[in-house]
């Protein structure tokens, strides 16, 4: 058993999602309330990372984090080690091929909210900071909240944009994901098999912790 | 604190409206739907904004597109009843109250939702409310923003007629207490009848007419563009008794009227409306007719109107009946002012939410 690899996936998806939240609420509420000419173009850019396939998503994003690279320049120059291959470097792709996951969901929170509602909460006088608080992020937590899952979910099982983006140094960019892949090249079935099960195991409570959840909060709300 | 209202506009819809709302005034909007009234109250609200306009409370503007003027929503002190009450579905009554307060105080909000007739129900979720709860919910919530304008949007379109009747009712007596202006947007002539001060009568985005509730519901031109058949006269009325037989018998300045089932114990004053096309006239008091109301007056005026119809105004002890008769019908029976004639009316054609009782000051007091 790879605790050092499962720590870091668990790390790595915590940290993803922590990022994650707030974007999504910020990104679905603005799809899910503005209508303009490039929201198809948006919503399609944000839904992309679904349909490519991880590795060519790995690619280009290790092109355009790398040494010769603006942003691979800059991370250098800021905190004197690569972007590429580092744990940080695995955090910003994560973020990246996540956001369908978290902004999807969350958008269709936002849009299940009617619009009266959120008119009611400004002629009740509430700004727009105290709507989001005190009505549309509790009539959206659901959406929220299965954006958040999937999101954690999907961090923990990510294989190979990973493997392009962080490659696999131990205790560094080496998930859990990477590790079962390891253990059964080198013919350590048992240990494959451990780590898989204990990964189904956390997979299962997140989902059942979810569903729990959403339906307290379905009988709060009806 | 009267409210001011101007408004010209091209899209979505062809608007060029103006009004004048004084403190405490209930002022009717009518109009078919997609006359634009809706859209102007959205725009008291800030809800929308139209190419040239200006809305002022109490001499302070709202929204003033020539001195670019535009306060958000949240920073104009309106309260609103939507249509379908857009209540908050994850809060209790009481919550929903508190949320449009400046600041938070449960003992007022309780006072209010009082005020509506809600005690008992403050923590129960608006899905737990039926229709007519629901709507009382959002009429103390828009009480507690404490509005320097209080609009109301069809807010009993969406329940049946017997709560209807009951909400009018209670919009009536609060409406004593109300010192702000109040607009109410609705396309049933009766509910403006019965409920307004006066009426701004709107089609495809123009004002046809503005007036007293009485004036524009005697003037078959104001109201050629919600149907002639809506023109009707208001008497007032106090309930005497209800008889064995299920029909209520009521003293009205014009004698007694006998309709079915009015609501209200012996003593309440009610106003009733007649619409004009129920009530038949004849020179001579009939005899052996199966009509329970024969009412008695003097012909005050008689106005011919565009089609084959006339419209007979008729002063029964200084109140106003409206028939409405043929032409043909009144050169037969010679009517000119000053002749007396009588007003035929059927009991059953008094529909039940056609009567609605009379804010009464001293209730409060009891």
């Amino acid at each position: 058993m790879d605790w050092t690899a499962l720590w870091l996936s668990m790390r790595l998806a915590a940290w993803t999602v922590a990022i994650l939240l707030p974007i999504s609420v910020l990104m679905g509420r603005f799809l899910a309330y503005r209508q303009f000419r490039a929201k198809g173009m948006v919503e399609a850019l944000v839904m992309l990372p679904l349909v490519l396939p991880p590795t060519v998503f790995g690619f280009y994003l290790l092109v355009a984090f790398g040494r010769n690279s603006p942003v691979g320049d800059l991370w250098q120059g800021l905190f004197g080690h690569q972007l590429v291959f580092s744990f940080e470097g695995l955090v910003v792709a994560s973020v990246i091929f996540n956001l369908p996951f978290a902004v999807q969901p969350a958008q269709r929170g936002f849009e299940a909210i009617p619009v009266e509602v959120r008119e009611a909460a400004s002629c009740c006088g509430m700004s727009p900071l105290a709507s989001l608080w005190k009505v549309e992020l509790p009539l959206a937590w659901p959406g929220l909240m299965t954006a958040m899952v999937l999101t954690f979910a999907h961090t923990l099982g990510e294989f190979g944009i990973v493997l392009m983006v962080g490659g696999s140094i131990p205790g560094e960019t080496k998930t859990i994901a990477i590790s079962i892949y390891d253990k059964v090249q080198g013919f350590d079935d048992r240990s494959a098999g451990i780590m898989s099960a204990v990964l189904v195991a956390i997979s299962l409570f997140t989902i059942a912790l979810t569903y729990w959840l959403s339906a307290r909060m379905g009988r709060r709300l009806s | 604190m009267a409210l001011e209202v101007m408004a010209q506009a091209d899209v979505p819809i062809p608007l060029d409206v103006a009004f004048r709302v004084e403190p405490g005034e209930l002022l009717a909007l009518v109009g078919h739907s997609g006359s634009g009234k809706t859209t102007l109250l959205r725009m008291i609200a800030g809800l929308w904004r139209p190419q040239v306009a200006r809305v002022a409370v109490n001499g302070t503007a709202w929204l003033d597109t020539a001195a670019r003027v535009d306060l958000p929503t949240h920073r104009r002190r309106v309260g609103i009843v939507f249509q379908n009450y857009a209540l908050f579905p994850h809060m209790t009554a009481v919550q929903n109250v508190i949320a449009a307060m400046d600041t938070p105080d449960l003992g007022e909000a309780e006072r209010v939702l009082d005020l509506v007739n809600l005690h008992g129900l403050a923590d129960r979720k608006p899905a737990q409310l039926s229709g007519g709860q629901q709507q009382r919910v959002a009429v103390a919530r828009a009480l507690a923003r404490r509005p320097e304008a209080l609009l109301l949007d069809e807010p009993f379109s969406a329940v049946d007629r017997a709560t209807r009747e009951k909400l009018y009712g209670e919009i009536i007596d609060l409406r004593a207490s109300l010192a702000m202006p109040v607009v109410l947007v609705t396309h049933d002539m009766n509910e403006a009848q019965l409920l307004a001060d006066r009426m701004v009568v709107i089609e495809r985005g123009r004002v046809v007419r503005t007036g007293t509730t009485a004036e524009v519901m005697a003037d078959p031109d104001a109201l050629r563009a919600m149907g002639i058949r809506e023109v009707a006269a208001m008497l007032p009325a106090v309930v005497v008794e209800h008889g064995a037989d299920g029909l209520t018998r009521l003293d009205a300045p014009t004698g007694p009227l006998f309709l079915p089932g009015v609501e209200g114990a012996p003593g309440t004053r009610v106003r009733v409306r007649i619409m004009a096309h129920d009530v038949i006239l004849s020179r001579l008091r009939p005899e052996g007719l199966s009509a329970q109301n024969i009412i008695a007056g003097k012909v005050a005026r008689v106005v011919p109107g565009a089609g084959p119809g006339v419209m007979v105004h008729i002063d029964v002890a200084g109140h106003e009946m409206l028939a409405r008769i043929t032409r043909r019908a009144a050169e037969q029976m010679v009517l000119a002012p000053g002749e007396t004639v009588h007003a035929i009316l059927k009991s059953m054609s008094v529909a039940r939410d056609h009567v609605a009782h009379t804010p009464d000051m001293g209730r409060a007091s009891e």
